[in-house]
């Protein structure tokens, strides 16, 4: 497929997705009214009339639509900072939750459930985003300091041996405090494993920033991420500075997993696999992976979280069981399936 | 075309000095080879020409300090093929060969027309634009070869640093890549500065030969003044006889050690 037709087709995935979730849910709104009422919202001037009563409104756009729109936002920066990942250590198994990122935040939220429950809830995502940036953080540094001292030519493998190294100790350390407080656990859990029922405009708000600047960063750096697969000397031959490269693009992928974090918790899998779909679908370079990790992951979280919020309603599933229960399989679909672009 | 010229140029790499102020020079145009036996420090040589490693000494491209270009300036004069390049085996040949265009392409500017001229004369002079959608996993030596060297090409480079370009392929891909190169060379003017172990073949591409042993440079010059038997026998430890062919190159002939066997022969 070309990169063309498999950014048009990853767009229409993310738009009947979108639509997807939009029409379904606890409270029953007519597919027709709701498709009308989003049009009206969107385009107030064609003054399109909706059977829509206010109540049923009030359902669509502050429920529904903030949690579809943030979990489009966390689904696709997950997607980018795996993707973001893969690209900088030429290794399509890293995740979005490599490097401390993970680690971090669960550190952090830990810390502000067990501490500061008293200081309310906005604490917990402010906590998760700090501590999975401060965990990537520690880890760079640790890394960069080995890889002078060190035997590996390449700075890569020294730095996600330093992220290993540095997630199992906050992971370490975050069980500790757990164990100190056990009537906690159950709070600190159901973080741990992903939602999206808290979602609310203000959340939309407040991650957008972060969202824009890191995607527009790894998406500007697409062709840089493709100089940096012939390795780091005849990358800087082609007059490419690669440490550089990687800093800026770990530093946009740390802050593009650390906002996904810090309103949705941690939902593995999407930084792995949606990457891989988009490389099956136009090949590897990155040019293409990236905007179309933007548009599969953003599409396949709305899809998993309407999974989440409907299977077993009114209870919830949490998003990070929905997302490894369907996408595992429909992975292992996906790596028999296709065969290889290009040849 | 360029004067590329190497002064006193000292390398150290883990504290030990691999190229110990070696000088040489090629003229815009010329083929510079660089001979010597395994560790003589001739792919360290290339990869200081490269800005690839830090080095002391002084070396110019065009009578300008190449320490004082920055890289991508460098990058678009210098195209640097090491021995073994990193061939990413999913990308197609035409993605590839793009790569080249790096150098000339602003921080966050993609490719436009112009660049993709580049990349299709450069496919097209190095004959491989029939498997420009093929993954690069898919080719073979000779073909990978021609693809590496397209990407060089694409660069518009006005010089071709080449660290043993014929290493893996037999002797026939071996003469077609060489001669392609020789083409380049004359045809766009391109200077090219290459390691060659075999000796033979240095002496009919190159129309300089540096030899190097242990960091320095024991000869240069012609190939009939450099490549003879005592100065070949004595850095290699080697037994060679060196006659001359048909074409006036010289050609360098290992001998075997008498074999004890042969003279109990009657």
């Amino acid at each position: 497929m070309s990169r063309r037709t498999a950014l048009c087709a990853a767009a229409a995935f993310l738009v009947v997705a979108v639509l997807v979730a939009a029409f379904v849910g606890a409270a029953d709104l007519n597919p027709l009214a709701t498709a009308a009422a989003l049009i009206d919202k969107a385009a107030p001037f064609l003054h399109l009339p909706t059977s829509l009563d206010p109540l049923d409104k009030a359902v669509l756009f502050q429920i529904r639509l903030p949690r579809v729109v943030l979990g489009a936002l966390v689904g696709a920066l997950l997607a980018l900072a795996g993707a973001g990942y893969q690209g900088v250590f030429r290794n399509p198994l890293v995740d979005s939750g490599m490097l401390g990122a993970s680690a971090g935040a669960g550190l952090g939220a830990t810390l502000a459930i067990v501490y500061l429950g008293g200081a309310g809830p906005q604490v917990v995502p402010v906590a998760a985003f700090v501590g999975s940036l401060a965990g990537v953080a520690v880890a760079y540094a640790t890394g960069a300091a080995a890889s002078r001292h060190t035997v590996l030519s390449d700075g890569v493998a020294t730095l996600l041996l330093a992220g290993i190294a540095v997630g199992s100790f906050l992971t370490a350390v975050q069980t500790f405090v757990l164990q100190r407080s056990a009537s906690d656990i159950q709070a600190v859990y159901s973080w741990l494993l992903g939602s999206l029922s808290a979602a609310s405009w203000q959340q939309v708000t407040t991650i957008l920033p972060y969202a824009a600047v890191s995607s527009a960063i790894l998406l500007l750096h697409g062709r840089h991420l493709d100089v940096l697969a012939v390795g780091d000397e005849e990358a800087r031959a082609l007059g490419l500075r690669p440490g550089l490269t990687r800093a800026i693009v770990v530093a946009a992928s740390a802050l593009a997993a650390a906002s996904a974090v810090a309103v949705s918790g941690l939902i593995g899998f999407v930084g792995i696999v949606i990457p891989h779909i988009a490389r099956r679908l136009a090949g590897p370079a990155y040019t293409g992976v990236l905007p179309l990790s933007l548009l599969i992951g953003a599409g396949f979280l709305v899809l998993a979280d309407t999974l989440a919020r409907t299977v077993l309603s009114p209870a919830e599933l949490p998003i990070g069981v929905v997302t490894a229960f369907v996408g595992a399989p429909a992975f292992v679909w996906v790596l028999r399936g296709t065969r290889h672009v290009g040849t | 075309m360029t004067d590329l010229a190497a002064v006193d140029v000292t390398v150290t790499l883990d504290r030990s000095p691999v190229v110990k102020g070696v000088s040489c020079a090629v003229k815009g145009g010329g083929w510079l080879a660089l001979i010597g036996p395994n560790g003589a420090g001739k792919s360290t040589l290339i990869r200081a020409m490269a800005g690839l490693v830090p080095y002391g000494g002084t070396i110019t491209l065009d009578a300008l300090d190449a320490k004082a270009m920055r890289g991508k300036e460098r990058a678009r004069t210098l195209a640097y093929v090491p021995q073994e390049p990193t061939l990413p085996p999913d990308l197609t040949v035409e993605q590839y060969v793009m790569l080249g265009r790096t150098p000339h392409l602003g921080y966050l500017a993609t490719p436009g027309r112009r660049d993709r001229e580049r990349v299709l004369a450069a496919m097209t002079r190095l004959d491989v634009t029939q498997f420009a959608k093929r993954r690069l996993a898919r080719l073979s030596g000779g073909e990978r070869q021609r693809a590496v060297l397209a990407r060089a090409l694409a660069g518009d480079p006005r010089a071709l640093l080449l660290d043993e370009p014929t290493s893996m392929l037999d002797v026939g891909h071996e003469q077609q890549v060489l001669d392609l190169v020789d083409e380049l060379r004359r045809d766009a003017g391109l200077t090219v500065v290459s390691t060659l172990h075999d000796l033979t073949v240095a002496g009919q591409y190159a129309d300089t030969l540096v030899l190097l042993d242990g960091g320095r440079v024991v000869a240069s010059g012609a190939p009939r003044t450099v490549l003879t038997a005592p100065l070949i026998e004595s850095v290699y430890a080697a037994r060679v006889n060196v006659i001359t062919g048909s074409d006036g190159h010289p050609v360098v002939a290992p001998v075997r050690r008498p074999s004890p066997e042969l003279h109990d022969q009657p």
